[in-house]
């Protein structure tokens, strides 16, 4: 009997702790045009907001108030309000974004123009373009150190990453990397910034000091052709342990070491993987798997991926709310 | 001979300690005959480890299976066939046990068996029981070795899928033993494996997923739908996730039912196949 009432209590205890991490996950959905909510305690779609066309990059604002969208066909940044989830705005992002990220305050947004070759600036606040950047050929990943100091952007043609002063606007640096590099994250300790790339197939770990190429990972998957190997999305956790590669057409995620940089192991996820996001307390990864039109789940501890949701057609972007 | 004493199908009452000193019996005599076996143990575990190790592997990139329940996310190849392993392991097995019932008949082993003043459907019951138990040790063998390949299904899967197991091995050997009734010699066995064992192992779920073979071919796939085994593959599938699927369960049980009927009558001198053929013992 007392058995059963400490197992009843670890039940109970397990389905609070569950209610206590409800967070709220937000995905594009490239060829929909709609952005999927996903109520993270029950793994399920709750609401679908329509948004402008070929919405891609997707991120919340830091006060979890606002979500903005990238919206690349109508040529804007959307701002939908995450609680009566309607568009309330937009931002002057400039010609077809794609991606974009925010600085740590959380003021001013810098937005890839894939078309015209820049780095538009915009005040989040007054919703009014501050300063252009022009940048390589082909401008998507957008990566912000943080300490805000400096923002990197790959440009998926020059294959370079471009080190930008967020003070001058400014190129400070370039650092070559492999073909088509796709999106750049920062350690959270600033130490290593790292850029994936496309068609190389590579994930090139830079030392943001020296502003060089310290390391390659690379990938190989039994069975598979070294070509359907696309490294794209990159998280790492807060404490840079380890990292998270979304393997596009491998139809996998790459978990890596964060310290020795080997692959540890590879998950197996629905079609043409894209991007990832954590949930703030990276318990979960989520995946946008855009052929399959569903997200993963994956339990970051156990190194499983535990769910399958089904989203709406082509989901690109994903972002999670911290409550 | 001793089938025709047809008396001993309506008992004078046994305890039922009686029947369980004879159910023991059965069952302790089919465990060491198994056990003795090691080949029969080793081949039993080898059949479907050379399909998981091998097939699976070689199937790998070209069947891409999709979500379908009970899974809840991508699976590979090896995963989705386990599975249709488990249940070919309980198929050969109860083909198996059958084989050693022409074998007993044969040897005339048999003849002690049925002389047990006992009834005769419990005497089958036991042999079955036996069967299923012994199909019950190489599927969970099998299970751990697959554990070491990364088939990792949740571990209360391995306690749920005991039942939809016990019921599917009943289903499996009963219809073994429906089958044993009309083989006449050993050596008409191999037919068995040839008309039986294959079409339903081929013709069923265990190797692809029902959505892919009805694209290819819809008649293909209502044959799969009225193969039984397709059922008990599609129940073990669901309990080893635990999870049940009625549909699954309730053919299984029903099919369980029937063939065991169908056993019990055939093995009944008085009204079996074997009566109708004019033939009452051994070949021998």
């Amino acid at each position: 009997m007392q058995l059963r009432t400490v197992a009843l209590g670890a039940a109970l205890s397990t389905a609070f702790a569950c209610e206590a991490g409800a967070y709220t996950a937000y995905v594009s959905n490239e060829g929909a045009n709609t952005v999927s909510v996903i109520d993270m305690a029950n793994f399920s779609v709750i609401a679908t907001i329509k948004v402008g066309q070929r919405p891609r990059g997707i991120e919340l604002t830091k006060d979890g108030k606002h979500l903005l969208v990238a919206v690349g066909d109508d040529d804007t940044v959307e701002i939908v309000d995450t609680a009566t989830r309607e568009i309330v705005g937009t931002l002057p992002s400039g010609p077809d974004p794609e991606l974009f990220t925010q600085d740590p305050e959380g003021k001013l947004l810098y937005i890839a123009n894939e078309d015209d070759n820049l780095v538009t600036v915009v005040d989040i606040a007054k919703r009014a373009p501050v300063a252009e950047v022009q940048v390589g050929v082909e401008p998507e990943g957008m990566g912000m150190s943080p300490d805000g100091k400096i923002l990197v952007n790959t440009s998926e043609t020059t294959n370079m990453a471009h080190f930008i002063d967020t003070q001058t606007h400014e190129i400070v640096a370039n650092v070559l990397v492999d073909s088509r590099p796709r999106f750049a994250e920062f350690k959270k300790d600033g130490s290593e910034l790292w850029v994936s790339a496309e068609i190389g197939g590579t994930v090139s770990v830079i030392d943001p000091v020296k502003r060089e190429v310290t390391k390659k990972i690379t990938f190989e998957i039994p069975g598979l052709r070294a070509e359907s190997i696309q490294p794209v999305g990159v998280r790492i956790t807060k404490d840079g342990s380890k990292g998270f590669i979304a393997l596009g057409p491998a139809n996998r995620v790459a978990v890596v070491n964060g310290t020795t940089h080997a692959v540890e192991d590879y998950l197996l996820v629905g079609q043409r993987v894209w991007q990832l996001a954590f949930t703030p307390d990276e318990k979960y990864l989520l995946t946008t798997n855009g052929v399959s039109n569903d997200v993963s789940v994956v339990d970051v501890a156990a190194g499983k991926v535990i769910k399958t949701i089904q989203v709406g057609e082509l989901p690109w972007g994903v972002a999670v709310s911290n409550d | 001979m001793t089938l025709d004493i047809a008396t001993h199908s309506q008992p004078p009452g046994f305890s039922i300690g009686q029947y369980a000193i004879c159910l023991r019996g059965i069952v302790w005599r089919e465990m060491l005959r198994f056990l003795h076996q090691r080949e029969r143990f080793a081949s039993a575990l080898v059949r479907p480890l050379v399909w998981l190790f091998i097939f699976a592997a070689g199937f790998r990139q070209v069947l891409g299976v999709s979500i379908i329940p009970p899974y809840e996310v991508y699976v590979l190849y090896e995963v989705f066939i386990t599975p249709g392993l488990i249940a070919m392991i309980q198929l050969f097995n109860g083909m198996q046990s059958s084989l050693s019932m022409v074998y007993d008949r044969e040897t005339g082993s048999m003849r002690t068996l049925l002389v047990s003043p006992l009834p005769r459907w419990f005497l089958l019951s036991s042999k079955l029981i036996a069967g299923t138990a012994i199909s019950l040790l190489q599927v969970y063998a099998f299970l751990a070795i697959a554990w070491f390949w990364e088939i990792e299904p949740p571990i209360v899967g391995y306690l749920t899928v005991l039942p939809a197991l016990i019921l599917s091995g009943l289903m499996l050997g009963s219809l073994g033993m429906l089958v044993s009734s009309l083989v006449k010699q050993m050596e008409n066995f191999a037919g068995v494996m040839n008309f039986l064992i294959f079409p339903m192992f081929f013709a069923s779920s265990a190797l692809y997923p029902l959505w892919r073979v009805r694209e290819s071919s819809p008649l293909l796939y209502y044959i799969c739908e009225l193969n039984p085994f397709t059922h008990a593959v599609e129940l073990i599938r669901f309990a080893l996730y635990a999870k049940l699927n009625p549909a699954a369960l309730g053919i299984v049980a029903a099919c369980t039912v029937v063939f065991m009927i169908g056993a019990i009558l055939a093995y009944d001198p008085a009204h079996g196949f074997r009566a109708r053929q004019g033939q009452t013992g051994g070949a021998a």
